[in-house]
């Protein structure tokens, strides 16, 4: 396999500016000639078809919901990060970049990431244009709040609500395309499979998710923008109908995939109620500007928090990280929320939970500012848990929210695979380790708007894109796969539900291969796991057929797919041996508890091939090169 | 607790359509509805029956995927909420709930509580944007926009796109959902130059998709989950008007 980022030569700050003055172009009357397929309409895909659409290209975008505007950017909460320094407190493109390349332990790639800095400013010009209600100054000037991992104060943000009025910006954007017949959108449309014809990305088999008709549809490049996998945990942060599966079958079709196992588990979510739970809530972020985290100093503290005196409460955050105090990244955020709870001195009908607590920002500020600030986050916890935030602390409780790991993809956002290119959380290049707050928007909208419309004319203008004869033997066969597969499921008959299947799995995940790893873990995860796909396929019950609408089959498929990806998450965890970031091994940490990175051995990235059902995949490496930064023990001390 | 559900069941678009009773015990007083809902389905799948199929995503009210109406009203009786975020404790043992698809000509349905809402779609498709090329912004600080403003028209944006105002307008009527998206993009001064066409054309695509006429009933308001207000209507109203002013000739429109 052929790994080549092809990352331009010059320096780092030039390299974007130089790419884009020569890379090659398609005509405007030519790319009205090229069709090109979408898969997703998030930020990335939405962003991507919009600006593809401007250019000219004839576009067809797919989303499995009914309207592109629900994908799952919508519940973006708190804010999205940009360079521009208007609060004069020294912030510069190199300096978000090095935040995020430190934020992500080490293990993203520079270009990329120096790339998504530099475009950040753009974006923000963009979203406004769009008519995006950016929170405001009195002044009118536009607002920013501080976010985990950073000194200074570069977030923009719409209420708790950025992603809903950043896809909003992006979904009108789309729609004026629509108008203008550049783009096509078929909503409630599921992708199954990749048509590869000669080792290129030619076309996509979907299904109709309401006729439950196949087909297929052909283009000379697809862009996969299917967003993050967490829901290979069951409990996550995501939407319920977030997958891995695109990823997974074009994995399946020869696209390599990249630190699969590098996940991000939110420190602020509500924590988990009962059995019947079917998603985690998260609390943006944000709320970590102005809440204070703690737990009891004793062990088994059963006191209401109020009646519990200050010297007895533990500001663990604060104590440990004098000079990030409650800001400090999410990794370590949530690793020291495990620790404190496997001390017994978790919080909650569970024991898994601590305090986030604003008397202090009350006291300081009024009620008033912090209404102004979070009063939908406040309101959204009171719904779920019943108890007014004002009055009582919040329990939170790490989730799992976003997967850095993803399709590989070089300089240009293609995948090893010529013609398939991969935006947005569905790719691996930006965050390495672990994800900053407030920059995966920041990433999909660069993606989508500014880089794929710029790298995408190199691969169009040198290609050949004969047509596809769609009744040639490699579309047939694909079709009939993917028929195939879910005729399978629909046959297995069995007694046991998709979600059991899917809840068993997610429990084992969340304890091997969470916030904390062990080889001993890891291959005792592989087993489970390996046994409970075994007996999804010979026992799972999926009622109803293929030729209609049919929930239960949407999710078996998923689920087949999670197994397999999970297995590979275990695989890929257990070759890292070292802790970088979210990844923490128990075998590798300093004598504080902290990650220990091996730069020695694993400044790479993770790739892996596919090779065939119940063959062990193949390990590649993309050796990570640091040109401007300093590999350093990240210390948020 | 233990709950009576009656729900709507209808395989498809051709189908009659008919209520359906269950029975539940065990909900417990921290399940959101539709995690009751999962309850209901895992036992129906494991007795051998086709589970109820119902529209949801991000659970988080948010998504504008889930809604149907309960006992009558859209997204149940909390205000302010979706079906996703209402919880099993503001509910009694032994209630007796109906569920029902949004019912409204403009919505044919798909199965069971899902609805058809691309009339939506085509409204939005129809004018409801900025048309902003990519990379032809200025910098963001360029215009300033009072506080008060960009936070009104926030208060419009927050529209989910949901159906809920249309599902309880006794008219069937879209008015606070396209009021809404006009009103969003109408308090920014982003949105001036394509103001008075854009009203044209929702409007026009609005009427096309068959929703009724506005006759002040103001349920769409007081079931909206965002709390969207009526005023939305109003702009949408006043813009509209200054478009047919526009297009007949008349000068006479001041904004
Ligand atoms: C609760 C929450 C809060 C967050 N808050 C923030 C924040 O404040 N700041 C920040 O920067 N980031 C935040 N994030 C992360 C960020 O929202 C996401 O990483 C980002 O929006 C992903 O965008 P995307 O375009 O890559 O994917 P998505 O928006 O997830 O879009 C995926 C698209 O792919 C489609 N799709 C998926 N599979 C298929 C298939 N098989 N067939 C057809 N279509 C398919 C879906 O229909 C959808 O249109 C948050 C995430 C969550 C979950
Ligand atoms: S106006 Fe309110 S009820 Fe109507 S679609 Fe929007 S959010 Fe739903
Ligand atoms: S499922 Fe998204 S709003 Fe209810």
């Amino acid at each position: 396999m052929k790994l080549e980022a092809k990352i331009p030569s010059g320096p780092l700050a030039d390299k974007w500016t130089d790419y884009k003055a020569h890379t090659a172009l398609v005509s405007p009357a030519n790319k009205r000639k090229h069709t090109i397929l979408i898969v997703g309409t998030g930020l990335a895909g939405g962003g991507a078809a919009a600006a593809l659409g401007e250019l000219g290209y004839k576009v067809k975008a797919f989303c499995y919901q009914d309207s592109a505007r629900r994908a799952h950017s919508i519940a973006a909460q708190g804010g999205i990060n940009a360079a521009k320094n208007y609060q004069n407190d020294g912030d510069t493109v190199f300096r978000l970049f090095y935040d995020t390349i430190k934020g992500g332990d080490f293990r993203a790639r520079e270009a990329n990431t120096y790339r998504l800095a530099e475009i950040s400013n753009e974006i923000i010009d963009q979203c406004v244009a769009q008519g995006v209600p950016f929170g405001r100054e009195y002044s009118g000037y536009l607002a920013n709040r501080t976010f985990g991992g950073a000194q200074v104060s570069r977030t923009f943000y719409a209420r708790g609500e950025t992603g809903q009025q950043l896809l909003l910006g992006a979904y009108n954007s789309l729609n004026a395309q629509v108008n203008a017949g550049n783009v096509d959108v078929f909503e409630r449309t599921e992708m199954l499979d990749l048509i590869v014809i000669d080792g290129v990305a030619r076309g996509i088999v979907v299904r109709d998710m309401v006729s439950g008709e196949v087909s297929s549809h052909f283009g000379d490049a697809v862009l996969l923008c299917t967003g993050g996998y967490s829901n290979v945990f069951f409990l996550s942060t995501s939407a319920k109908g977030c997958n891995g599966s695109a990823l997974w079958r074009a994995y399946k079709r020869g696209a390599a995939f990249a630190n699969p196992s590098f996940t991000q588990i939110h420190p602020t979510a509500i924590p988990q109620s009962g059995d019947f739970q079917s998603k985690l809530t998260l609390m943006s972020e944000s709320l970590r500007n102005d809440g204070r985290v703690w737990v009891p100093k004793k062990a088994g503290d059963d006191r209401p928090p109020n009646d519990i005196p200050e010297d007895e409460r533990d500001y663990y955050l604060e104590r440990i990280y004098p000079s990030f105090g409650n800001m400090v990244p999410r990794d370590v955020a949530s690793r020291n929320a495990k620790n404190v709870c496997d001390e017994g001195r978790g919080i909650g009908p569970t024991k898994r939970g601590v305090y986030l607590d604003f008397a202090v920002a009350i006291e300081r500020l009024g009620v008033d500012v912090i209404k102004d600030r979070y009063g939908n986050l406040f309101e959204m916890y009171e719904m779920i848990n019943d108890e007014d935030p004002y009055e009582t602390p919040m329990m939170i409780y790490p989730a799992p929210h976003y997967t850095m790991g993803g399709l590989w993809v070089d300089y240009d956002l293609m995948s090893n695979m010529p013609g398939l290119f991969v935006l947005g959380e569905a790719n691996f290049s930006d965050h390495g380790a672990n994800r900053l707050g407030a920059s995966a928007l920041m990433q999909g909208l660069a993606d989508g708007f500014f880089v794929i419309p710029n790298t995408l004319g190199q691969y169009i203008a040198k290609g050949k894109h004969p047509d596809v004869d769609p009744n040639c033997d490699e579309v047939r066969k694909v079709e009939q796969d993917a028929k195939d597969f879910n005729q399978k499921l629909l046959d297995i008959k069995g007694s046991k539900t998709v979600d059991y299947f899917h809840r068993a799995m997610g429990m084992i995940m969340l304890d091997k291969c969470g916030m904390a790893r062990s080889k001993e873990g890891l291959n005792e995860a592989i087993e489970k796991i390996g046994k409970l796909k075994e007996e999804f396929w010979a026992d799972v019950k999926v009622p109803g057929t293929g030729e209609s609408l049919n929930q239960e089959l949407e999710k078996a498929g998923r689920v087949a797919d999670y197994f397999d990806l999970a297995i590979l998450m275990c695989l890929d965890a257990r070759e890292r041996e070292e802790s970088c970031g979210g990844h923490f091994r128990e075998e590798h940490k300093t004598e504080e508890g902290e990650a220990r990175r091996d730069d020695e051995n694993f400044c790479h990235v993770a790739v892996w091939e596919w090779m065939g059902e119940d063959q062990a995949p193949q390990a590649h490496k993309e050796e990570l090169e640091f040109e401007y930064v300093e590999l350093t023990q990240r210390s948020y001390k | 607790m233990k709950l009576t559900l009656e729900i709507w069941r209808q395989k498809d678009a051709n189908d009659k359509g008919h209520f359906e009773t269950y029975e539940l015990d065990n909900v417990r007083s921290h399940m959101s509805f539709l995690e009751m809902l999962d309850v209901l389905n895992q036992e129906l799948i494991e007795k051998g029956e086709e589970p109820v199929a119902f529209d949801h995503d991000c659970r988080e009210a948010i998504c504008g995927t889930c809604g149907f109406v309960i006992n009558g009203v859209a997204h149940g009786h909390m205000k302010r909420n979706t079906v996703c975020q209402l919880h099993m404790r503001t509910f009694n043992d032994g209630d007796h709930l109906v569920l029902e698809p949004w019912r409204a000509k403009a919505f044919p349905l798909v199965r069971d509580l899902i609805v058809d809402r691309s009339a939506f779609e085509r409204i939005q498709r129809a004018g409801g944007y900025i048309s902003a090329r990519t990379g032809s912004a200025p910098d963001a600080n360029s215009i300033l926009i009072p506080k008060e403003q960009a936070e009104a028209a926030l208060d419009f944006a927050e529209c989910i796109g949901c159906g809920a105002c249309v599902a309880s307008c006794p008219n069937g009527a879209a008015m606070l959902f396209v009021g809404a998206r006009i009103a969003h993009l109408g308090f920014l001064p982003q949105g001036q130059p394509e103001r008075v066409e854009r009203a044209k054309a929702m409007v026009a695509a609005m009427e096309q998709e068959g929703f009724g006429a506005c006759t002040n009933y103001t349920s769409c308001e007081a079931t909206c989950p965002k709390g969207v207000s009526i005023v939305g209507i109003a702009k949408m109203n006043k813009d509209y008007f200054n478009a047919k002013l526009f297009s007949g000739g008349n000068l006479g429109g001041k904004e």
